[in-house]
């Protein structure tokens, strides 16, 4: 990738970021600029630095290095019209909230500090729950919900903060299948409004039907651009090295031109 | 392993207790006038008793509050290290009086002042040293909190030699000593509870959002670390204001027990906070009335145990998580599951003596009136003789087997109940046989498990599912 001119329209842009744990670099010099309108994957073998790369995007982890952009100005000024869906197993689901109330936590900014969730803001975290088909369990305490259940409550928490770009870090890891065809029109009817969705995929087979694009990660950016041109057997080798029994099946399948 | 360790923690804690009520009823034989002082508590006419008791009874509810948030955030702890934290400031704050102005005693919103900024600093050097090195919480927290106790333990060996008598009441800040709060003590602490109280409830959603998920809040703007030292800044205030009534080694309890006390009755967050507040006031009220009435027992200690108690209660009976219900929900499905499987075992065993084959399913009298024997209800499953008798009697109690010959048979009930527990089963087998990756011969005992839990709308959208493909093969186990 030659140096990109980062635009001001851009929903996402990421200029030769590095990030590292303990001193040792997770991910490397990554330069990137999300196409707008676009539903996103991020692909890469365990350990690739996805959820790092969201995560320092959203100044979760500080950066060693680089600078991000978010429609063209720093991500802290423009938390607004950024919703993050972190991964489902990163929160204590014995916590005693309903479902409504996780969904609600999406209109937190707009209500404001010391502000008080209102009926008008209850039913809006409502019909977020019912995009999701989650409306008939919004009483439910969140542990008695199974895992796509909290995960499509997850899903109606960031669809309340109606953003423009939406960061997902595993949605589709271990959910049923009602859950996965549910966040798979959710991100339809995203991208038919104009939103951005980047989405933190594990699932190579998937990956061409669900998504537009594809980022393919380890540790530094192998690849990105549509999923027609970027998504061959010859970058997946590239990303996953050795490490992917399946990787000859999936090559198979695309070469045959079948997606 | 769990559930044993919680078992032992209730015997150990009725020990306690009563260990505890024993020896305050041997205190009592003794005491003439203590029966006499307890009325009096009680009714509130003693004007000192009063005042410590609207003055603990605050902070135990606002402490109550605060430490639902500090519970949820997985911090109890922290509580702890500011307690311990907080004695080099007091005893510093101490010293630094007698410096400027000898003589002048003890100048207690100083002391307080200086408790406060050292059980900060404490809090702040966990944070420091978690951040910046590869140590852990725990740890981090027992170093601080050793150090800084070590460091004010040292420095009171120091004042035990200056003449003043100020000095014997410095010590009552560790174990608490309620009965030396003044009026304007007890002002204070009314004052600082409400704003404590105030502040929590006006950033209840804030603080919500931070205990549940400190990385969505982050990413969606809010000022997680300022939100974290508020919330600390809250518990250093409990502290600060316990340290004359509970002292500062106990203050933990007063924060984190009325919460963990309120999770067992209640799932939501604001009932939950409600009734912590509750428990908390009255663990505090209760405790300062019994040690007023026993005053050789530390008071700190007896409004803890008092804490303890209700925690006790709510261990065991409470509403949504207490061990006495889930204990009994475990029963009540054991016994559900047990009379589903019997059944299911004499339907089996009716198919079997029926010679049933796909074309012809076994009718309402074959069910009726075939009679089935104690070993074939055995042989069915690896049910010991004993537990099929115990079934047995149970579906006699119920009306669902009635005795006849050499065996039983079922009733008309009975019969229902079997052909529906069968249909179910084979059901939920065929889906897990045609929809999952299971192999046959593993399904029988895991769908032996979840047919009791299938709710009826499930059940019917899996016959409309598997209607189309399997008709009458429904009634045919599939791995026969």
């Amino acid at each position: 990738m030659s140096a990109p001119e980062h635009l001001h329209t851009c929903p996402l842009s990421i200029h030769d970021m590095t990030v590292a744990y303990q001193r040792r670099p997770v991910i490397w010099d990554i330069d990137y600029d999300a196409p707008a309108g676009q539903l996103i994957a991020i692909v890469g073998p365990n350990g690739a630095g996805k959820s790092t790369l969201v995560k320092a995007v959203l100044d979760l982890v500080p950066k060693v290095s680089g600078e991000v952009t978010v429609f063209g100005k720093p991500y802290k000024t423009q938390c607004d019209r950024v919703s993050y869906v972190p991964q489902r197993s990163s929160v204590d689901w014995d916590f005693p909230v309903s479902a409504l109330d996780v969904a609600a936590m999406g209109l937190y900014r707009k209500i404001g500090w010391f502000g008080r969730v209102t009926r008008q803001y209850r039913e809006e975290a409502m019909s977020a729950l019912e995009r999701v088909g989650m409306q008939d369990y919004a009483n439910r305490q969140i542990s008695q919900l199974s895992g796509g259940q909290q995960q499509r409550v997850f899903l109606a928490r960031a669809l309340a903060q109606d953003a423009d770009l939406y960061l997902m870090d595993e949605p589709f890891a271990g959910v049923d299948a009602t859950t996965e065809r549910t966040i798979v029109d959710i991100l339809q009817s995203l991208r038919d409004a104009g939103r951005t969705a980047l989405v933190v995929h594990h699932d190579l087979q998937t990956a061409p039907e669900y998504f537009d694009q594809v980022v393919l990660l380890n540790m530094r950016l192998v690849a990105s651009g549509p999923m027609k041109d970027v998504f061959t057997p010859e970058n997946l080798r590239r990303t996953f090295g050795g490490k992917l029994p399946l990787l000859d099946q999936v090559g198979n399948r695309m070469a045959g031109g079948n997606s | 392993m769990s559930r044993d360790l919680s078992r032992w923690t209730v015997l150990l804690g009725m020990g306690v207790l009563g260990l505890f009520f024993l020896t305050s009823a041997a205190h009592a034989d003794t005491s003439e006038s203590s029966s006499n002082t307890f009325t009096r508590v009680l009714f509130l006419q003693d004007y000192t008793t009063r005042n410590v008791l609207i003055g603990t009874t605050l902070l135990g509810m606002s402490g109550g509050v605060v430490g639902v948030f500090m519970l949820l955030r997985k911090r109890s702890l922290i509580a702890d290290v500011v307690g311990h934290s907080a004695l080099p400031g007091i005893v510093l704050a101490f010293l630094l009086t007698q410096v400027f102005q000898p003589g002048s005693g003890r100048n207690v919103p100083l002391l307080m002042l200086g408790a406060a900024l050292a059980g900060l600093l404490g809090a702040l050097f966990v944070v420091l040293i978690e951040g910046n090195s590869r140590i852990k919480a725990d740890a981090a927290m027992a170093i601080v909190l050793s150090t800084f106790y070590g460091i004010g333990s040292a420095l009171l060996t120091v004042t035990q030699r200056m003449p003043e008598q100020a000095v014997a009441g410095l010590k009552n800040y560790l174990n608490g000593q309620p009965a030396a709060m003044d009026r304007s003590d007890v002002y204070l602490i009314a004052v600082s509870s409400a704003i404590l109280f105030g502040l929590t409830l006006l950033l209840f959603k804030e603080l919500t959002l931070l205990c549940f998920d400190s990385e969505f809040a982050a990413a969606d703007g809010w000022p997680v670390f300022r939100l974290d030292i508020l919330l600390t800044g809250l518990v250093v205030g409990i502290t600060i204001l316990g340290m004359q009534s509970v002292g500062l080694l106990l203050v933990v309890a007063v924060l984190v027990i009325p919460a963990a006390s309120a999770r067992f009755w209640t799932n939501r967050i604001r009932l939950m906070t409600f009734l912590s507040a509750a428990l908390g006031g009255l663990a505090a009220a209760v405790g300062t009335a019994l040690s007023a009435t026993f005053p050789h027992i530390a008071a700190g200690a007896v409004i803890v145990l008092a804490g303890t108690a209700l925690f006790l209660v709510s261990l065991i009976f409470g509403r949504e998580r207490g061990i006495l219900w889930s204990w009994l929900e475990a029963r009540r499905l054991q016994a559900k599951v047990g009379q589903h499987d019997l059944l299911r075992a004499a339907y089996e065993s009716i198919e079997a003596q029926k010679n049933a084959t796909e074309s012809r399913t076994v009718n309402e009298s074959d069910l009726l009136n075939t009679i089935v024997s104690i070993k074939e209800l055995t042989d069915a499953r690896s049910w010991s003789e004993a537990r099929v008798r115990q079934l047995l009697q149970r579906a006699v109690q119920h009306q669902l087997l009635e005795p006849a010959g050499y065996g039983w048979h079922l009733t008309p009930e009975g019969a229902d109940r079997a052909r529906r527990a069968v249909r179910n089963h084979r059901l939920w087998e065929l889906y897990l046989i045609t929809f999952a990756d299971v192999a046959p011969s593993h399904v029988d005992r895991a769908a032996d498990r979840i047919e009791h839990i299938l709710e009826a709308d499930v059940i019917r959208k899996l016959e409309a599912r598997l209607a189309a493909q399997q008709t009458a093969a429904m009634w045919q186990s599939p791995h026969d």
